[in-house]
């Protein structure tokens, strides 16, 4: 039920940061019940625009009305008491706090001036329950996954009364795709109900399924605004990368020469490596010159396996040979010197140097690598730098901006750079195009091959199937914490994958 | 969904434990050794010498469970006692009136070095640095020499014993002590504020895209600290019947290795007010001993004080890491 009144309107909206022109002259407006998409490239300026109407960021220039009144919102504070409700691109809830708490502070009930901690526990548990959480919200937040950390800050945002516009930055780049129906669902409720949606997301499919209308922005600039069913995906992905979108297949034939070749040169062979309450035991052989896919859902196992071989975490059972040396568990430390690298998933955790410049957060484990005495000359990191940035498309003014002012998607391609511009041997390759646009995905997906083509050993680990399954000439499918199957050459198709996922191996173990 | 383990409790309560075991332990082997040592009095000196350190670690918890630090604790309670020395002495100000306007200087002094600190992100370290020159330059406008205070309800407060099973005795400062930290339990853990404050330790960033009043708490958590850095110098001007600028030295030190002990970690986000009360019990411990031993130098305090809160920040240290493994361990489960 979409009718026409138009909710909130932004016109003539600029913002400078530095160096950058972050947004210029962008109209925009939400109609009551709709769920309007922003799309774009990383950098284009999605979250910029989201900051200027929740009032992080001032704009120069412009007008935000909200029902006809012109509003100045200066702090998230102020837009959620003018009843605008907004989960922020990367989990922005705090660590410490139980889960409860996370989602009921700032509007916990108070009686006879003490916070009643049984309401917000009984509230938090049904708005969880609305999303099809059920968890023990009293722990501490840090306890739970990034997937579960998600569904909280977006039960947060539902929780707040007499919302008018909710939205939701990148909500789903680290869902699975029953979490995601389910936000589906909820958002095509508020959507009934008159509530007005920005929805924000690099996922195509996603918004033909729920968007209403589509904006699209291009390096700061408004590229347009659609109606989702009469804009084919073609044009929306010409307007968003202002080109055609590269051809896939020569991919497919970059991966087939890679299948081709015959003698395989083992790297590390992994023998029934466990852990219990995490990952039952399991065997692989990782090889020189091979793509290796981790398949599975969103919690099955598959990042828990690849800290096991790096170390991050150390198994209880089972044994790793690398150089012919075998050992029990490695460390971090002893995966590096071993010339093996990690790029993990949480990039916000465990990943970015926020106050370190671009280029430093690129060069920094090719340092480590080479050891401190052995210093990179200056003119050599712009040099690798400068290479990354043109490859990776990473949008920024220079490689000397400090790594937090880049958008989250550019982030994320300054960690995968970081990763690939090293010397080592083997790398694990953990959601590397989570929240990239799509298309520096295609680009990335090359990269991955040609390294292994390179002779290079590769793990690689997506939510994304057809991703996993374009790249990979060998697959390992996870379920349960539990290794399920390994498939190789033709085998690796999606179909295939998709079944065993589903769980076909057991129908005919039966 | 699983019940809360009992493991999983202590594990959460695991710092706070340690502090008050590390308490318990020592007062018994202290016991053991000096003879008259193991007596309820001796414990109850302990809280009547320590009232005013434990009322100002009070506020400095807060302080430092929002991420942030004060210095300048010591200066404010040499100056705060001063303040009250010469406005019952000098001005002959009625003692209540005295003390309201102390707690309102002190309030005002806090407020202004949390708003220097949030509105123009001077470094809480630099700016309570300064606080503390500042404070104790105060002293010394006051007056070079030391202020005794002969007002009689000072002295009726001061010398006035409340007898508890028997013969044993707390004075009023501990008392006021009492509630102080029964009032900062309550707003710590049952208000709106001070569940902002843990959350800002978490993540400042995080709690302002929250919507919640980041400014405005912040600045509020200095206001408190000052308040509690005035009550402190109150009752340290009932412990001592006087004021003068030189006292106090050194107290900030004390009283931040406390707050640590007690189980507060310097980074912030998570901490208990117990904690800081037996963590100032733990520092009473040391100077009982070196009392009852007689012969050791009081300096020893300082060394085992010292040694004790490294030992406690290497601890904590080694907590979170044990949190951060069990939590990598445990998966989650969906209901279908
Ligand atoms: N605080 C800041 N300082 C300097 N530049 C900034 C700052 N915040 C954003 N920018 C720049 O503004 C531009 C737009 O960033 P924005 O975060 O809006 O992109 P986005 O469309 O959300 O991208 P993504 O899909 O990667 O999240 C980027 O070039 C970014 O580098
Ligand atoms: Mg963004």
């Amino acid at each position: 039920m979409v009718n026409d009144r138009v909710l909130l309107q932004m016109s003539n909206i600029s913002k400078m940061f530095p160096g950058v022109k972050a947004l210029s002259n962008v109209d925009f407006d939400l109609r009551a019940g709709e769920i309007h998409a922003l799309m774009g490239e990383n950098g284009a300026g999605k979250s910029t625009l989201i900051k200027v109407i929740t009032g992080v960021d001032k704009p120069e220039l412009g007008e935000i009305t909200l029902e006809g009144n012109i509003i100045h919102p200066a702090s998230p504070r102020d837009a959620q008491k003018l009843g605008i409700s907004t989960v922020f691109q990367e989990v922005n809830l705090c660590p410490n706090l139980s889960v409860a708490e996370n989602i009921s502070i700032g509007h916990e009930t108070i009686r006879y001036g003490f916070i009643n901690s049984s309401d917000a526990k009984a509230k938090a548990k049904q708005l969880l329950k609305q999303l099809d959480v059920d968890i023990d919200v009293t722990r501490t937040l840090a306890d739970y996954s990034v997937s579960i950390q998600q569904m909280v800050a977006i039960a947060r945002a539902l929780n707040i009364d007499k919302t008018k516009v909710l939205i939701l930055d990148e909500p789903t780049s680290s869902l699975d795709a029953y979490e995601v129906r389910k936000l589906f669902d909820v958002m095509l409720k508020l959507k009934k109900n008159g509530i007005g949606i920005i929805f924000i997301t690099h996922f195509i499919d996603q918004v033909y399924e729920v968007a209403d209308r589509i904006t699209v922005l291009r390096q700061g600039k408004l590229i347009g605004t659609y109606e989702t069913n009469t804009l084919p995906r073609l044009k929306l992905v010409y307007s968003m990368i202002g080109k055609e979108l590269e051809n896939l297949d020569s991919l497919s034939k970059m991966k087939g020469e890679l299948t081709k070749r015959t003698e395989v040169e083992p790297f590390m062979q992994v023998k029934a490596l466990g852990s219990k309450g995490s990952i039952q035991p399991f065997d692989l052989e990782i090889n020189k010159g091979e793509v290796l896919g981790f398949g599975g859902l969103l919690g099955s196992g598959r990042s828990e396996a690849a800290h096991l071989i790096f170390g991050v975490d150390i198994p209880d059972s089972g044994t790793l040979t690398v150089n012919k040396k075998e050992y029990r568990h490695l460390s971090p430390l002893k995966s590096i010197l071993n010339g093996i690298g990690l790029c993990p998933e949480d990039r916000k955790t465990e990943g970015i140097i926020s106050d370190l410049t671009v280029r430093e957060n690129i060069v920094i484990a090719l340092q480590v690598g080479q050891g401190w005495f052995q210093y990179i000359p200056m003119k050599k990191q712009y040099e690798i730098a400068d290479k990354f940035i043109q490859s990776l498309n990473i949008n920024t003014p220079s490689p000397d901006q400090l790594i937090k002012n880049l958008s989250g998607g550019n982030q994320q391609k300054v960690i995968l750079a970081r990763w690939l511009a090293t010397h080592v041997k083997f790398l694990i390759l953990d959601e590397p195009t989570r929240g990239i646009d799509i298309g520096t995905k295609a680009e990335i997906q090359k990269m991955v091959i040609s390294l292994a083509e390179e002779g290079k050993a590769i793990v690689f680990i997506s939510s994304e199937l057809d991703e996993v399954v374009r790249c990979s000439n060998r697959m390992m499918i996870m379920r349960d914490h539990q290794k399920v199957a390994e498939l190789e050459g033709d085998k690796v198709n999606l179909e295939e994958v998709m079944q065993i996922i589903a769980g076909r191996s057991e129908l005919e173990k039966a | 969904m699983r019940a809360a383990s009992p493991l999983r409790l202590i594990r959460k309560y695991l710092s706070i434990i340690a502090t008050i075991l590390l308490f318990v332990l020592a007062f018994v082997a202290a016991s053991l050794k000096y003879k008259g040592f193991g007596t309820l009095q001796v414990f109850f000196n302990m809280l009547i010498d320590n009232s005013f350190i434990i009322i100002s670690a009070v506020g400095v918890t807060f302080v430092i469970i929002s991420g942030n630090i004060d210095l300048s604790m010591g200066a404010m309670i040499a100056f705060t006692s001063m303040l009250a020395a010469a406005l019952t002495e000098n001005l002959h100000v009625n003692p209540l009136l005295t003390i309201a306007i102390v707690i309102a200087v002190g309030a005002l002094i806090g407020t202004a070095l949390g708003a220097i600190i949030t509105f123009f992100k001077v470094p809480p370290f630099i700016a309570t640095l300064a606080g503390m020159f500042m404070a104790r330059g105060l002293c010394f406008l006051i007056s070079i020499e030391a202020i005794s205070i002969n007002d009689p309800f000072f002295r009726a407060v001061s010398l006035y014993r409340i007898h508890l099973f028997g013969k044993a005795f707390i004075s009023i400062n501990v008392v006021i002590m009492l509630v102080v930290v029964l009032a900062a339990i309550y707003l710590a853990h049952f208000t709106r504020f001070g569940r902002t404050v843990y959350a800002i330790g978490g993540n400042e960033q995080s709690a302002m895209l929250m919507g919640l009043p980041v400014n405005r708490t912040k600045v509020l958590v200095y206001t408190l600290n000052g308040i509690c850095s005035a009550v402190a110098g109150i009752t340290y001007a009932f412990y001592m019947l006087s004021g003068y600028g030189l006292n106090a030295n050194g107290f900030e030190l004390d009283i931040i290795s406390s707050v640590v002990i007690g189980g507060t970690p310097l980074s912030g986000g998570s901490g208990y007010l117990v904690g800081t009360v037996f963590g100032v019990l733990i520092q009473g411990i040391i100077q009982n001993v070196i009392a009852f031993n007689g012969t050791l130098n009081s300096w020893w305090t300082r060394i085992i004080v010292g040694l004790l809160t490294l030992m406690f920040i290497v601890m904590q240290r080694a907590f979170s890491a044990i949190k951060r493994k069990g939590s990598t361990s445990t998966f989650e489960m969906k209901s279908e």
